[in-house]
């Protein structure tokens, strides 16, 4: 999705009393500040719509030949018959001491969950974000420097193509052609049948086999890593390059570059350290809203190679109406979203003096 | 000499000149001219579906197992699925409902984003600006498919409530758009000449301010077609958007995943017919972006 | 006089753009001395930005070439020498100033940075990071920039443009070339301010015996800054001479009429301008560029280009114009 990034106004030039780092922190509390607001607005949100939906959702849980007593039992365990804001300070508190209640599908505590889930998602965001962020700049740097000569055309067709096709699709024909026709690489789950598995210590299979040497399954965990990782990347991937590549290609004529190369700078240099950097803090920017956008898609991608992942579940407990799980992913997938923004706006910071010392943030 | 509406002849004519050089501009850019046939192409087929269709029928229950899942031939150019329904039929049908949803978000969307952005830029700086952007922030700050997801999926799912989602997540950034353009305008010395003229903040804020953003969400609306036909292919694939038996493109890839590799064309060809869509509109959007020279979108 | 150290010769240059070939540069010749001042002026528009930056080959080439002629830095063409060669020449033989200093300096980049990046690239020699952050601070302080320890580690953003420039002219002068190359560096600053610059980097240059070429379109600083003023009119140069003999006694009608187009202190009446426009470079006259407003303007004026001629020895004088010879063998 194409967005904005606000441009940074510059302030005036301070001669002696600059303002100095101290503004980063200030910068950092405000984020936290708006984020745990958001965090909380959030979950009233989600907490609301989710329990004024129409049907009974406990009904549907445990089914038509369920009986009433157990119906009422259960409505009166999830405190489904005190009025609404009673139920969100049950949650509430709840979910600050770490639980979420129990999901109605698997019928255990969703924290549980959480736990065996996420860290397969994370694994497979973090695999297609680095594919992302590596492939992408290094195509848009590409294409920026030789704009308009064969390498720039086809890279732009690449990415054109990236970003107008959905990463189910790409999904869908990665699985047919390596998985079928090909028969190069697996398409189901995270680790094939036969392999021994890592203990589960941060959950990351390819870490945790790494960390206890057993690379047999560190290989096996990566094939399986690719055509998922793969699919969920190529979109943001044409993104960042399309960015990258404008940026780069405006920056090489400015004056800066000129004065760099009259100085007798020789060019790799000028590559690789005094165009980049600057051409980096528009890019980095999108990198974060493109790396939330993989997050956001991964369950389609999950729900195709039937990895085990958070998105899949996610979009099972929406499916089937499991309140306090579609409550949970919600708020982990909006924490995690505030984190790399946050963390994304720390980078822009650092990559670009002006923002941090020129003044304040353009509104 | 005035004509109708206040126009002189010689502004009508100059007009049309303007008009005129916008095109050849614009049609410069091979690229931009085929994402205008794209969009045309598909908005035709998509009026015109009942007509151009050669099953229109099957775009709705129908069922005739006789001729289910037949490869692609003459008289099924892109064949049919395991209910015996054409295929090419249903994808002509399911460009509208990919078309309808882009038009209906972006008409839900347009209007409000765009009039609160108007709104926090020519009153830039005071309590109004502040709480209207902090608001649109705190939407931006939301992760963007999730709420649509969650949304989606408390309500019933439907087009319609994806659409209503899709359409929740959207508007804010139209108000950032607009808001970044009218914030640095409002200072310029044709808006104060209109002030001290003693022009209404309608007047201001919609025959001054309005026309000069104009042209960034006009470009901004085309790419956002496609991205939100994109968005509700989505939601449709994972079944929280248009559910059978509407011909929804993305409701059709996913049916369509489950016969692979064998019946390819199930899937493959709606899959294709996104693509085309968004393309489409992505080149026409990006053709508007270099007519109008812009850095903003 | 001996061997110019840096000489253009009828260099040609087009500019590529969608209606055609801009041809802007039309034999442009001129030659600067060791260690000499020279002035290059003229309106805005006329090609002294694109010939000084043929000189360090930083045209910018889409849409640019160079299409002729040869520009001699110590008797080597540097239109035909080698990247490396050319890598070795740039920075501590020849160096620039740009216009602008706030789009000169890499605005994500400390100046420490960037002045240590210009010494270990530009001075051809082996030096440890000591000599060259020592070497580093000496610049600064010789731009009399205060506190060069604390602008070591500020940003281009935290300065003032007056700073900007000085540091700009400290990267120049920090590999000791044999010519700056000064493009309008004070344009862009404050009146106050340009004075101060000016006559710092007028004091460094011959503290240096630096060869300069000052680019400028004010005929004041001109008059300030150099011994030799070129006149440049749209892609040629029209007339140079030592700077007070072109102001005492100007040749070619185009120098007659950027000079009567100062305003006066002394006498009255509005400054006359110069009537008509600067060519359309598509397609350019024929003959002398400037005929088409040239109050003296004869008919081979129209027809053919006048040549460079010496029409005084001392003090010296040379110009192109039909009205002082001009005309080919």
């Amino acid at each position: 999705m194409a967005g904005g990034r606000r441009p940074a106004r510059r302030g005036r030039k301070a001669g002696e009393g600059e303002r100095n780092e101290m503004s980063i922190l200030r910068f950092l509390a405000k984020r936290l500040l708006l984020s745990i607001f958001v965090l909380f607005g959030l979950s009233v949100l989600i907490f609301t719509i989710s329990r004024i939906l129409p049907g009974d959702p406990v009904r549907m849980a445990l089914g038509p030949r369920a009986p009433q007593w157990a119906v009422e039992n259960m409505r009166k365990e999830m405190h489904l018959d005190r009025p609404i804001h009673i139920q969100y300070a049950y949650w509430l508190s709840g979910a600050l001491r770490g639980d979420l209640g129990q999901s109605l599908v698997t019928r255990r505590p969703v924290s549980a969950d959480i736990r065996e889930f996420v860290p397969a998602t994370l694994e497979l965001a973090i695999f297609a974000g680095i594919i992302m962020a590596v492939f992408g700049v290094a195509m848009g740097a590409i294409a920026g420097r030789y704009r308009n000569r064969w390498v720039d055309n086809v890279i732009r067709v690449f990415s054109y193509v990236g970003i107008v096709t959905p990463s189910y699709v790409f999904a869908i024909l990665f699985v047919l052609l390596f998985g079928y026709v090909l028969n190069l690489l697996p398409t189901i789950g995270r680790l094939s049948p036969w392999i021994t598995r890592p203990p589960v210590l941060t959950g990351l299979v390819t870490i945790d086999s790494l960390v206890t040497g057993n690379f047999a399954a560190l290989g096996d965990a990566l094939l399986h890593l690719i055509l998922p990782g793969v699919s969920l990347a190529l979109g943001p991937l044409a993104q960042q390059a399309r960015i990258a590549r404008a940026s780069i290609s405006d920056n090489q004529n400015k004056d800066y570059i000129a004065s760099a190369r009259s100085f007798g700078i020789p060019g790799r240099v000028i590559m690789f350290k005094y165009l980049l950097k600057p051409s980096l803090i528009p890019t980095v920017s999108i990198m974060g809203l493109d790396f939330a956008g993989i997050i956001a898609n991964a369950f389609l991608v999950e729900l195709i190679f039937n990895w085990p992942g958070f998105s899949r579940y996610g979009i099972q407990a929406m499916l089937n109406k499991d309140l306090n799980a579609v409550a949970a992913v919600v708020m982990v997938l909006g924490l995690t979203f505030i984190i790399v923004n946050i963390l994304v706006d720390l980078i822009v910071a650092w990559l670009d003096p002006r923002i941090r010392l020129g003044g304040e943030r353009g509104k | 000499m005035i004509g109708v509406n206040g126009l002189t002849v010689q502004a009508k004519k100059r007009r049309w000149e303007g008009f005129r050089k916008a095109w050849y501009k614009f049609s410069r850019n091979p690229v931009s001219v085929v994402g205008l046939v794209f969009v045309l192409g598909v908005s035709f087929l998509a009026v015109f579906a009942p007509l151009v269709s050669p099953y229109p029928n099957h775009a709705g229950p129908y069922v005739n197992f006789a001729i289910g899942s037949k490869p692609p031939s003459l008289s099924h150019p892109f064949g049919t699925d395991a209910f015996g329904r054409d295929i090419l039929s249903r994808v002509f049908f399911g460009f509208r409902y990919s078309l309808m949803m882009g038009a209906v978000v972006l008409a839900l969307v347009v209007i409000p984003g765009v009039v609160l952005g108007l709104i926090a830029g020519y009153y830039q700086g005071t309590r109004i600006d502040t709480i209207i952007m902090r608001i649109t922030d705190i939407f931006l700050a939301v992760p963007p498919l999730i709420l649509a997801l969650a949304i989606t999926s408390v309500l019933t799912p439907s087009v319609l409530n994806a659409m209503m989602a899709v359409s929740l997540m959207w508007w804010p950034w139209y108000t950032r758009l607009v808001y970044g353009l009218a914030s640095s305008l409002r200072h310029e010395f044709f808006v104060q000449s209109a002030e001290v003229i003693g022009a209404s903040r309608f007047h201001i804020l919609f025959r001054e301010l309005l026309p000069n953003c104009v042209s960034a969400i006009f470009t901004k609306m085309s790419l956002d077609m496609g991205w939100v036909i994109l968005i509700g292919s989505a939601l449709s694939f994972v079944g929280l958007g248009a559910q059978p038996p509407i011909p929804d493109l993305g409701t059709m890839v996913a049916d369509g995943a489950k016969y692979l590799p064998d019946q390819w064309w199930i899937a493959i060809f709606p899959a294709f017919a996104i693509m085309v869509t968004v393309l489409g509109f992505n080149l026409l959007g990006d053709g508007f972006r270099d007519l109008f020279a812009l850095e903003e979108i | 006089m001996g061997d110019p150290i840096l000489q253009i010769d009828d260099l040609h240059v087009s500019y590529k753009v969608y209606e055609g070939r801009l041809r802007v540069l039309n034999g442009v010749a001129l030659h600067v001395e060791r260690g000499q001042r020279v002035g290059l002026v003229g309106e805005a528009g006329c090609g002294k930005t694109t010939t000084m930056r043929c000189v360090l080959r930083i045209l910018q080439s889409p849409p640019g070439r160079i299409t002729g002629g040869a520009i001699r830095y110590r008797g080597t063409n540097l239109l035909r020498v080698s990247q490396g060669e050319l890598q070795r020449i740039r920075g501590s033989g020849i160096s620039m100033i740009f216009q602008d200093p706030v789009a000169a300096l890499n605005p994500v980049f400390t100046i420490g940075d960037q002045v240590c990046a210009v010494i270990r690239h530009g001075t051809h020699k082996r030096l440890t990071r000591a000599e060259i952050r020592r070497r580093a601070l000496g610049a600064l302080r010789e731009v009399q920039l205060p506190d060069p320890d604390r602008m070591f580690a500020s940003y281009p953003v935290q300065l003032s443009g007056g700073m900007r420039q000085r540091v700009c002219i400290a990267m120049a002068l920090a590999t000791e070339p044999e010519v700056m190359i000064a493009d309008e560096p004070t344009t862009a600053l404050d009146v106050t301010i340009q004075a101060q610059v000016l006559w710092l980097l007028d004091r460094l240059v011959q503290d240096h015996e630096t060869a300069v070429v000052f680019i400028t379109h004010s005929l004041g600083v001109v008059r300030e800054m150099s011994d030799w003023v070129y006149v440049m009119y749209a892609g040629t140069i029209v007339e140079g001479a030592e700077t007070n003999e072109l102001f005492e006694r100007p040749l070619h009608p185009y120098t007659l009429g950027l000079l009567s187009a100062l305003p006066k202190l002394t006498g009255g009446g509005i400054a006359k301008g110069i009537p008509g426009r600067i060519p359309d470079y598509l397609n350019p006259p024929t003959g002398c560029r400037f005929s088409p407003r040239c109050p003296n303007a004869m008919r081979v004026c129209d027809q053919e280009r006048p040549i460079w001629t010496r029409v005084g020895d001392t003090p010296a004088h040379e110009v192109a114009c039909f009205l002082y010879g001009g005309e080919g063998v």
